[in-house]
């Protein structure tokens, strides 16, 4: 008799197989496309490639996109923190109502997203003929495109923190508070060291959405070049102009933040489960 | 410290936690709140230390009406059931907490915090783990460490929730010792939860018996387990033999069980409570009791030998358990499905007409 034993579901046969599809399809449909964006943005050498990025509206669009994460992040960090503190550590009427609001802008389709701000906040919208008044135009402008991404984006850093704060209960904030810590101390010096590889995840997250939010953002931006027109817009903008090498350029700037993501998101992976093994 | 507890109600929703709470907890004792769980001792434990509102009532510490100060002014010490040490912070940085975020102008110097922690390190014995995490201690150094932490602020008043819950039974008796010789030493004025009547009756000066959010009876280890005021109480604090039937011409009987009260009862149903080392195991029945049994089984480890015992021609709910010495089993040599006697030495009788036990003895009638 052979001496090796397979657990149930573990044939070679079936093993080989899940496994070469794994790979035919991750290269298919995930490595190929990346190598291609790098490959058609490199197709002038790097001097195009230089070129492409410096075109006075390719720099504004990255200005832009970076303006808006820039504003976004913290808004959605402080908020989510806000959220998940107000529905792990309270307890209240509606509670679980609102835990499950929070996932709207995951269950909603960014494009309708952007639509319900632009019939609340457009000139027409109720909210926009009152702000018209004073000449507060929000839609067609950044404030517009930072309204709908923070939309977009705030469910990341709540949904990374509740089942963490849930997991790790209260005694440790009530062992502080009976120490004579005051509400700041208490989260300064207990609940954020304990949340914080979450948060940071959370954050990365955020971000990576925020940079590369599309639906939303083109319904209320108007894609003004040069004004409103964040890189992912201005991708689509080159490639309708038959600039392929240009949007492939601006494409190639998205995905290295996306590698870049991934490759913070690692790490902070790591040093979440080292810090959980303590 | 004195803590006086006048009139407290707390409610969960629709579950009361507890009903009108009155009790004084005097200074410099170790006090055990003492019940099942749900019977609410945890929610009081909490409610002294601020952690909980309670709906209604006043809690006074030495005369002075604390119930609207908040946990952080109340200044007591609390440790918690699962010790709910910092998990980022070194054990020094734990036990230094207290002290760090007092206000600037109370503060004491870095140096003399640093002394401070390096003291109740000492004090529990484990200054060489100054530079762990708690995640590295064991379970009974992670309680240590709990104690330590609520010690730093030198509170008048130290609250422990089920110190010793999550322990195995070695070190829980270790630290159940360590405890009571640190109170000797420092007297600050304690109460501890737990659902271990040994370990209640075994560390305390004074237990609260707690059932339903109600407090069942307050007495000193001893006076409670020689004389609990109810059958709960009784139940609750140890193994009881009991004999349920109706008394008639001074005689309590059941089918073939019989025992000859020897004071004068009326006539009515009750229930005579033996405990395990009030009974003796004869071969005979005596002039005043015939309480027949078949033995179950026989249990030989430990300080006694005890045997357990199934009523024979009569009924009682659980099994009788009676002790005897390693040398009468070696003597008599019993076994499983052999037939033999009880013989109280004293019982607690417990009247449906009457709302406190009888405590009978049989000594004289013996002789």
């Amino acid at each position: 008799m052979s001496a090796k034993h397979h657990r149930v579901g573990d044939g070679p046969v079936i093993r080989r197989i899940l496994i070469g599809l794994a790979v035919v399809l991750t290269a298919l449909f995930l490595f190929m496309p990346l190598v291609v964006i790098f490959t058609q943005a490199l197709a002038q050498g790097w001097a195009g490639y230089i070129g492409n990025i410096l075109d006075e509206y390719t720099l504004h669009a990255i200005g832009l996109t970076l303006f808006v994460a820039l504003l976004t992040v913290p808004l959605n960090t402080v908020f989510g923190v806000f959220l998940a503190w107000l529905v792990t550590r309270f307890s209240f009427p509606g509670r679980r109502l609102l835990a499950t609001l929070i996932d709207i802008p995951f269950a909603v389709s960014p494009v309708v997203a952007g639509l319900l701000y632009l019939l609340l906040y457009g000139s027409n919208g109720w909210a926009g003929q009152w702000l018209g008044q004073y000449d507060v135009e929000l839609m067609f402008a950044w404030p517009g495109i930072v309204m709908v991404t923070v939309f977009v984006t705030c469910p990341f850093v709540a949904r990374e923190l509740i089942p963490l704060m849930q997991q790790q209960g209260r005694d440790e904030e009530e062992a502080a508070v009976v120490l004579g810590a005051s509400g700041w101390q208490l989260f300064r010096r207990v609940t954020l060291p304990n949340i914080r590889w979450a948060l940071l995840y959370g954050v990365i997250l955020t971000n990576a959405r925020a940079v590369g939010e599309f639906g939303a953002v083109s319904v209320v931006s108007g894609s003004i070049r040069g004004e409103t027109n964040t890189l992912p817009l201005h991708v689509e903008l080159l490639y309708q102009d038959y600039n392929i090498v240009g949007a492939f350029t601006a494409a190639s700037l998205l995905a290295g933040i996306a590698l870049i993501t991934l490759a913070v998101k690692t790490i902070v992976e790591w040093r979440q489960s080292r810090s959980e093994e303590f | 410290m004195t803590i006086e507890i006048d009139g407290i109600n707390k409610s969960f929703g629709q579950f009361q936690a507890l009903r009108d709470i009155d009790l004084a907890i005097p200074d410099g004792q170790l006090t055990a709140l003492l019940g099942p769980s749900g019977s609410g001792k945890t929610t009081l434990l909490r409610s002294i230390a601020g952690l909980e509102n309670p709906d209604r009532g006043r809690i006074l510490f030495s005369g002075e009406d604390v119930t609207g100060l908040h946990v952080r002014e109340r200044r007591v010490g609390f440790v918690f059931q699962h010790y709910a040490l910092f998990r980022h912070m070194t054990v020094s940085e734990n036990v230094a907490f207290g002290l760090k975020v007092m206000p600037r102008r109370e503060r004491p110097s870095k140096r003399e915090i640093r002394r401070r922690v390096r003291e109740l390190l000492e004090m529990v014995q484990l200054d060489h783990l100054a530079g762990r995490y708690p995640a590295q201690l064991s379970g009974g150094q992670k309680q240590r460490i709990a104690l330590a932490r609520a010690m730093a602020k030198r509170p008048e008043i130290l609250l422990l929730d089920e110190p010793f819950g999550a322990l195995d039974a070695k070190v829980r008796k270790e630290l159940r010792r360590w405890l009571r010789s640190l109170h000797d030493e420092l007297h600050f004025t304690s109460v501890f939860v737990t659902h271990d009547q040994e370990e209640a009756l075994e560390l305390s000066d004074q237990v609260v018996v707690m059932r339903q959010g109600r407090v069942e009876q307050v007495d000193s280890p001893l006076a409670l387990y020689s004389q609990p005021d109810s059958r709960f109480v009784f139940n609750f604090l140890g193994q009881v033999n009991a004999l349920s039937g109706a008394i008639s011409g001074g005689v309590l009987r059941q089918g073939e069980a019989w025992v000859r009260l020897p004071e004068s009862c009326d006539d009515d149903d009750a229930e005579l409570y033996l405990r395990p080392h009030e009974v003796r195991l004869t071969q005979e029945p005596s002039r005043d009791a015939h309480l027949p049994f078949r033995i179950e089984a026989i249990n030989v480890i430990g300080a006694e030998v005890r045997v357990e015992l199934r009523p024979d021609g009569w009924e009682s709910e659980e099994l009788w358990e009676v002790g005897i010495t390693h040398s009468a089993f070696n003597a008599r040599q019993p076994r499983r499905g052999d037939r033999c006697y009880a013989v109280p030495d004293v019982g607690h009788l417990f009247c449906d007409h009457l709302s406190e036990p009888k405590t009978l003895s049989w000594y004289e009638s013996a002789g």
